[in-house]
């Protein structure tokens, strides 16, 4: 056991910290290309005192304020460079402030005021350079590494009287220097690593969007992802409504059809082949009618050519007690909107007829003030759970899909009055 | 003459009627064409899809209305898989006879198809059964309910169309028992007896479609 742990740890080190792995060299690249964008910040900042020595007020003054602003100026292009470090080299994609793109003249006031603006300054000033410190540092580690490991390779180019060549004992002096660089080479990736953990954590929440904006960010993305899903599916139901409808639905009308045909054309054959045609022809009807039901569930094709009220009023015409109904829209509503609230009120009469027990059932659909309720009651014994797999908890979650609120009442003894209210500006 | 998208159904449709003795001068798959021919061939009927090219929609309700308007004496016999309550009134308020409206499956029964074609042509209607449940439920409150069990039946049978002699049969009572059931509708709906099939739908329609 322990054995296989240790060899775990050893497959472990050799894909993350081995001097030859990939995750070495790659933060060992993202370290040291830190290095002349530093280096470039620090020069904006460093200029300014070699060319005004601030020996007066205003030189001092000059030489702070300066390097300061001409920072600030550069920052934008700063930005754009480590973003794309972090994301070539640590894979880290630290997404742009998502601001609507400004007509004419760039708004400057509002950059100034921007919270990400100071924050990258700060990355700039402070950070940058430290990570190109640390990243010299990590590659002089490297570099040292390497030189002290070949130390045999090299040491006859130096003068004879070098302590590394041809001292007292200079070969175990030497075989010293190269155990020192076998063990710096093994060390040098735990510090590339760690100058890179440093750099990203930090980096990430300044030149990253704030924790707010990033949520701000993610929400309106998935907003935008359901409600391309909840398209998606509505196409998806039409799609499968033509599909049956000029698939199966018509090859079984056409086969009905065809053995009405043979039954007006054989006239004299025997009377339990007419019975058989017959009984044929009663299954074809009958797998019509199933499918039909089916097919009206998902989508019915007159709600988009029609709209609800016409929808909904062939709907409650089919269901085996009196419906009443009443819809008032002064315009119609988005597909999606449509589609739910005929969903709701298909689902809401099918559980009336199935558990209700109810004589009848009314149905109003009302528009007012950017909302759509839906509101499906009946005289029935009521105690309807969602949790009973009715339905009706398929039926919150749709509703809910778009944004709207369901209400389910149904006290024992009834009655059950299911309503859904539909956002519906349009 | 016959409108139809499906390849199947258009043949199948053309088998029928041909075999019930009727002639098809001209199939068709879009409501477009539809017009086309029927203004070429003037047919008695036309049969017409209501879901069709390129909308896939109502395109045969509207050519119906178009056809119904320009020239009434060609009947109209909408095929559709489902039937809507909705066309049915919109196929209605606008005509009173030559129009018929029909499930699709209903072709499978010959003789009752063969005889809505011939209802349709000579000016009649032929209702779906189901479009009548739907029209007579949608408005169940009100004067209906006066009537009997059995009034109600001949009511139904006679939106579809069907005539004295069909009710009998169908509902296997006399033809007397017939006449009477139909005048206590008519008095009971306060609408005045007559014989004629045409005035009898008429006024089955007038009073569903009266909101």
């Amino acid at each position: 056991m322990q054995f296989t742990g240790l060899r775990q740890r050893c497959r472990t080190w050799e894909a993350t910290h081995a001097p030859w792995s990939a995750q070495a060299i790659r933060d060992t690249a993202f370290v040291g290309a830190g290095v002349p964008l530093g280096v470039v910040a620090l020069a904006v900042i460093a200029v300014p005192w070699l060319v005004f020595v601030p020996v007066a007020l205003w030189a001092v003054v000059l030489a702070v304020v300066a390097p300061l602003a001409l920072l600030m100026v550069v920052a934008p292009v700063l930005t754009i460079a480590q973003r794309r470090r972090f994301r070539l080299l640590a894979g880290i994609d630290l997404p742009a402030m998502a601001v609507a793109p400004s007509v004419g003249r760039p708004d400057r006031a509002a950059w100034l005021h921007r919270r990400s603006t100071w924050r990258q300054f700060v990355y700039h000033l402070v950070v940058g350079p430290a990570a190109a410190a640390a990243g010299v540092v990590a590659c002089g580690v490297w570099f040292a590494a390497f030189a002290l490991t070949t130390v045999f390779a090299w040491a006859w180019l130096l003068p004879s009287s070098s302590p590394v060549r041809g001292g007292v004992g200079w070969t175990v002096h030497d075989l010293l220097l190269t155990g020192t660089g076998i063990l710096i080479v093994l060390i040098a990736p735990w510090g590339a690593a760690a100058v890179t953990a440093v750099d990203v954590g930090v980096g990430a929440r300044l030149l990253g969007l704030s924790r707010v904006r990033e949520l701000e960010r993610r929400m309106a993305a998935l907003d935008e992802s359901r409600a391309g899903l909840v398209d998606a599916a509505d196409d998806e139901r039409r799609r499968i409504e033509r599909d049956l409808h000029d698939g199966a639905q018509a090859r079984l009308v056409s086969l009905a059809v065809n053995l009405g045909l043979a039954r007006a054309r054989f006239v004299d054959v025997p009377e339990d082949v007419i019975q058989v045609i017959d009984e044929a022809q009663d299954d074809a009807l009958r797998a019509i009618a199933e499918l039909k039901h089916l097919a009206r569930g998902l989508h019915p094709a007159v709600l988009d050519d029609r709209g609800l009220d016409a929808a909904l009023s062939g709907l409650a015409a089919r269901m085996p007690f009196p419906v009443s109904l009443h819809v008032e829209m002064h315009e119609r509503a988005l597909p999606t909107v449509e589609a739910v609230a005929y969903f709701v009120v298909s689902e809401g009469l099918t559980n009336i007829a199935t558990h209700a027990a109810a004589s009848r059932a009314e149905v109003s659909v009302v528009e007012q003030t950017g909302v759509l309720r839906v509101v499906v009651t009946d005289d029935g014994v009521g105690g309807a759970e969602p949790s009973r797999g009715s339905g009706l908890s398929g039926l919150a979650k749709r509703v809910q899909s778009v944004d709207g609120t369901f209400t389910l009442r149904s006290p024992e003894g009834g009655p059950t009055s299911i309503m859904a209210v539909l956002p519906c500006e349009s | 003459m016959i409108a139809e998208d499906s390849v199947l159904l258009q043949a199948g449709l053309s088998k029928v009627l041909e075999t019930m003795g009727f002639d098809v001068v001209a199939a068709v798959a879009d409501a477009g064409s539809l017009l086309a021919v029927v203004e070429q061939h003037r047919p008695d009927a036309a049969v017409i899809d209501i879901r069709m090219p390129p909308d896939h929609s109502d395109e045969g309700v509207r050519a119906a209305l178009v056809i119904r308007r320009q020239w009434p004496e060609i009947g109209v016999l909408l095929l559709s898989q489902y039937v809507e309550e909705r066309y049915a009134t919109e196929l209605l308020s606008a005509n009173t006879g030559g129009v018929g409206y029909l499930l699709k499956e209903r072709v499978a029964n010959l003789g009752d198809f063969a005889d809505s074609v011939r209802r349709v042509a000579s000016g009649g209607t032929a209702l779906d059964p189901e479009v009548v449940s739907q029209l007579l439920l949608r408005r169940r409150r009100g004067p209906l309910d006066r009537l009997t069990n059995r009034e109600r039946d001949v009511l139904t049978l006679m939106a579809e169309g069907r005539s004295n002699a069909a009710i009998a049969k169908k509902l296997v009572i006399g033809d007397s028992a017939v006449a009477k059931h139909i005048n206590n509708i008519f008095t009971k709906l306060d609408l005045p007896p007559t014989e004629s099939d045409h005035r009898r739908v008429l006024a089955v329609l007038r009073y569903t479609s009266s909101r």
